[in-house]
């Protein structure tokens, strides 16, 4: 098993590599740079601000520094921001991102399957259909949509939660964008492990089981639960890696100073930097966390042996 | 069982993922402002700023050798008085003798020629090097060809510093209060580096010090007890909440948490006027809303045909319905609200719609184009919802002259470097937000060496009215008038196509009082006080 997640590591090391690059060849391509703006800058000016940042090298020099700099650990200032390196955006930003997502998971993951399983249990019945209207209506309704209705309802109408801020990473303000990341979630892992559990309940090792005359807490939970789980494993592994990278949706309606906004905001102005550093960082976690995933197969499916 | 179960480690799972950090408790005693606003300051390095949140900061942070006040009159700051020379070129200041810095140490004249000396050193790469480009030798020294110490400024004692101007600047004082004049301590950057600027460590001469930044969420500003006129400063912190989402925004207003915020959603501008009232600031604001047209191509290169065009813009239409009154109509390239000037407006700015629309077809019909000869227009502009449907109102209101208006929207990076290289277009989607009070800033941008002159306009009268205007710089009424001048030139040549002028649009609290509304939209923090 360590020899497998070993192995996974290193072929980590060459799709980053070839992400990196791609991703630097391809932010250029775009037209613009990070200096024009709506007051147009003088060439002198401009040429100052592109010797400070090393812009006026040859790009195959550019890409080598970077390079050079990444595997010191640096990936050098943002454009935009001038005052933080963009390690420094991110020490800030991750973990406030890394909160917020974590919390939606357990959340979703918990709740959602849970209520997947009271639904296949009681499959085609009243609260089946009520499980299943409520995770369409759930994952149908967009983010931007249930942001500012919790905003309405719990801040402005109930005064239960503030509207938005990070309030120093208070409880209260987490509640929001916790729940507004983990609904959509919430909705599609109950789908999918009514879908699995049903699925599951029917399976010969099931029957078996019954007809051991297993009681039905252990028919539900030891084995069809476990079997029922792996759609679920699967499904969030790149969930995982997504939420904790942060929303860019909720954390602007929210105004949560997570690292989500970063990959849009950076690619819109051109802060090359910042835009490299948000690549490598998602592809980091989905790299991991697809590794996880596999490494958890192993536990959850007896059938599954990395050795 | 099970689901209670499940539920209970949920609870508690989320609980204990969520629960780290602790509640912000401010003292009581303390007045507290919470001003909200829209974006999120690029650096607090007044060499390397460059937009108004920046400028919103600093100016609670530093105090230049002249200020704003909260009309924005210019007012002393650092300085306290100052003589200029009969020939207008020299500008001595007498530094304020208590004026010191967060850390006790006295503000020097050093301290101004080292920052004046740092703004224009390639090495800073500052944005806004330009604002001191009147002083002697600085742009030289900016694009590499003099050295620092060159420069036309001097200490001439700890208090008395001293800027020598290439020729006279009028506006030059004006310039001033722009945050790019700023002093900042030498003996800071030196002891920390590139850290200088950090909260905690930043070493600033105005009301307030910076004691926190977190980026995207909240700038924390702290009263400056070494603040030479502390006793008058009443708010004890100022909480810059940074906030991009404007509905988000207005909400955090009426739950309390914001004491005023700077933009407003404007497309539910009615509404929010119902709701808010007089809460809702709306005022014009020192800025133009153009079209930048390619003066030196075909078929555009008719100055006739560019005022035909012009003619059938219903700018009313545009600033009622696109705009929701947030804008107002505009006609000038210099918005007015500049003590002194009167802007030269389009000729046909007091016609009616329709007379106007009559005698633009007239005219494309004399230069050929109609329904069996339709003129194609493309209008490139950057992306914002507003910038679209102003495009298509335009294109709407062409239509009947005959014109086929296509349209080509980029994002913000994209067009902009298109017009700033010159690249191959009709009319193309501007603005231009005043620098400091003075016409020039405006009408500089059509200046032919101008890399803001998106129209390409080149014409000989309207620079020799310039360098009229900048020749009589002594006379200040004599000089206001050549620039109205050289407006009417590039007015009547159509040389930009005027569409609306800004206006501010502020959500203030009844409780805040000092937030007063001028065409500057500038509200320093220590004018203000809250009930």
């Amino acid at each position: 098993m360590l020899l497998y997640v070993f192995r996974r590591l290193l072929t980590a090391i060459p799709t980053l590599f070839v992400i990196v690059t791609l991703a630097f060849f391809l932010i250029r391509v775009a037209p613009g740079g990070p200096f024009n703006q709506e007051r147009g800058l003088s060439p002198v000016i401009q040429a100052n601000l592109e010797a400070q940042f090393g812009l006026n090298d040859p790009l195959w020099r550019q890409y080598l520094n970077y390079l050079n700099n990444l595997l010191h650990g640096s990936f050098g200032p943002s454009y935009n921001m001038p005052d933080f390196t963009v390690g420094e955006l991110f020490a800030k930003g991750l973990p406030i991102s890394i909160q917020i997502g974590t919390s939606a998971l357990i959340l979703a993951l918990l709740l959602g399957s849970t209520l997947g399983v009271i639904a296949a249990l009681n499959q085609n019945r009243k609260t089946d259909y009520g499980v299943i209207a409520l995770a369409t209506a759930g994952s149908t309704i967009p983010t931007f949509v249930i942001a500012p209705i919790i905003q309405l309802v719990f801040g402005l109408s109930w005064k239960l939660l503030p509207i938005g801020g990070w309030g120093d990473g208070a409880l209260i303000n987490k509640v929001g964008p916790v729940l507004t990341l983990a609904l959509p979630q919430i909705a599609i892992v109950a789908r999918l492990m009514r879908g699995s559990m049903i699925e599951s309940l029917r399976s010969h090792h099931i029957r078996t089981a019954r007809a051991l005359g297993l009681s039905e807490w252990s028919v539900v939970v030891k084995h069809a639960v476990r079997g029922a789980i792996l759609p679920i494993v699967s499904y969030a592994g790149p969930t995982a890696a997504a939420l904790l990278t942060g929303s860019i949706i909720v954390e602007t309606i929210f105004a949560i100073p997570g690292v989500g906004r970063y990959f849009v905001e950076a690619a819109l102005n051109r802060d090359y930097t910042l835009v490299m550093g948000t690549v490598v960082m998602i592809a980091v976690f989905t790299i991991l966390f697809n590794l996880i995933v596999d490494v958890l197969y192993a536990f959850v499916d007896p059938r599954v042996r990395y050795d | 069982m099970m689901l209670k179960s499940f539920l209970k480690a949920t609870v508690f799972a989320v609980g204990v993922s969520m629960a780290s950090g602790a509640m912000l408790t401010p003292s009581l005693a303390d007045m507290i402002y919470n001003r909200g606003m829209a974006a999120e300051p690029e650096s607090l390095d007044p060499h390397k700023t460059s937009t108004v949140y920046e400028a919103h900061v600093l100016r609670d942070l530093f105090q230049g050798l002249v200020m704003q006040d909260e009309k924005a009159n210019l007012i002393p700051g650092a300085a306290e008085s100052w003589t200029v020379s009969d020939d207008g070129t020299v500008y001595t200041f007498k530094l304020r003798s208590n004026g010191v810095w967060s850390d006790g140490s006295p503000v020097t004249a050093e301290d101004f020629v080292y920052a004046f000396q740092r703004l224009e050193d390639p090495a800073t790469a500052a944005e806004y090097a330009s604002m001191l480009y009147p002083v002697v030798n600085a742009e030289e020294v900016n694009n590499g060809k003099a050295k620092p110490e060159e420069m036309g400024v001097k200490a001439i004692d700890a208090n008395t510093f001293q800027v020598t101007l290439k020729a006279p600047t009028p506006y030059f004082l004006e310039m001033l209060t722009h945050q790019a004049a700023y002093p900042v301590s030498k003996a800071s950057m030196d002891k920390l580096g590139a850290d200088w600027v950090k909260p905690g460590k930043l070493v600033s001469n105005g009301a307030y010090t910076l004691a926190e930044w977190v980026p995207n969420d909240h700038i924390k500003l702290a009263k400056n007890p070494k603040f030479w006129d502390a006793d008058t400063v009443k708010v004890d912190v100022v909480n810059y909440i940074m906030t991009e989402d404007r509905s988000s925004a207005m909400k955090r207003f009426e739950a309390g948490e914001m004491d005023s915020y700077d933009d407003l959603p404007t497309e539910q501008l009615a509404d929010l006027k119902a709701k808010f009232g007089d809460q809702i600031r709306v005022g014009p604001y020192l800025g133009t809303y153009y079209f930048a047209i390619k003066t030196d191509k075909e078929p555009w290169n008719n100055p006739e045909l560019r005022n035909a065009i012009s003619m059938a813009i219903d700018r009313d239409f545009i600033a009622e319905k696109v705009w929701q009154n947030s804008m107002l109509p505009g006609y000038s390239l210099v918005p007015p609200g500049i003590e002194g000037y009167t802007p030269a407006m389009e000729t046909f700015s007091d016609d009616s719609q329709i007379d106007r629309e009559d005698k633009a077809k007239e005219i494309l019909a004399k230069l050929g184009y109609g329904p069996d000869k339709p003129l194609k227009m493309e209008i490139r502009y950057n992306t914002s919802e507003n910038h679209k449907n102003t495009a298509v109102a335009i294109q709407e209101q062409l239509k009947p002259l005959g014109i086929e208006v296509s349209m080509l929207n980029t994002d913000t990076k994209t067009h902009y470097s298109f017009l700033q290289q010159k690249g191959d277009y009709d009319v193309a989607r501007a603005g231009w937000i005043a620098d400091y009070k003075d016409p020039e800033t405006f009408l500089g941008i059509a200046r032919k060496a101008s890399g803001n002159n998106y129209s390409n306009y080149d014409s000989k009268p309207f620079e020799e009215a310039m360098d009229k205007a900048a020749a009589a710089g002594g006379k200040p009424e004599e000089r206001m008038k050549d620039l109205a001048a050289a407006e009417r030139i590039l007015m009547d040549d159509v040389g930009v196509i005027p569409i609306l002028y800004y206006s501010y649009h502020n959500i203030v609290s009844p409780k805040l009082h000092g937030f007063d509304d001028n065409v500057m939209d500038v509200h320093p923090s220590r004018f203000i006080s809250k009930d």
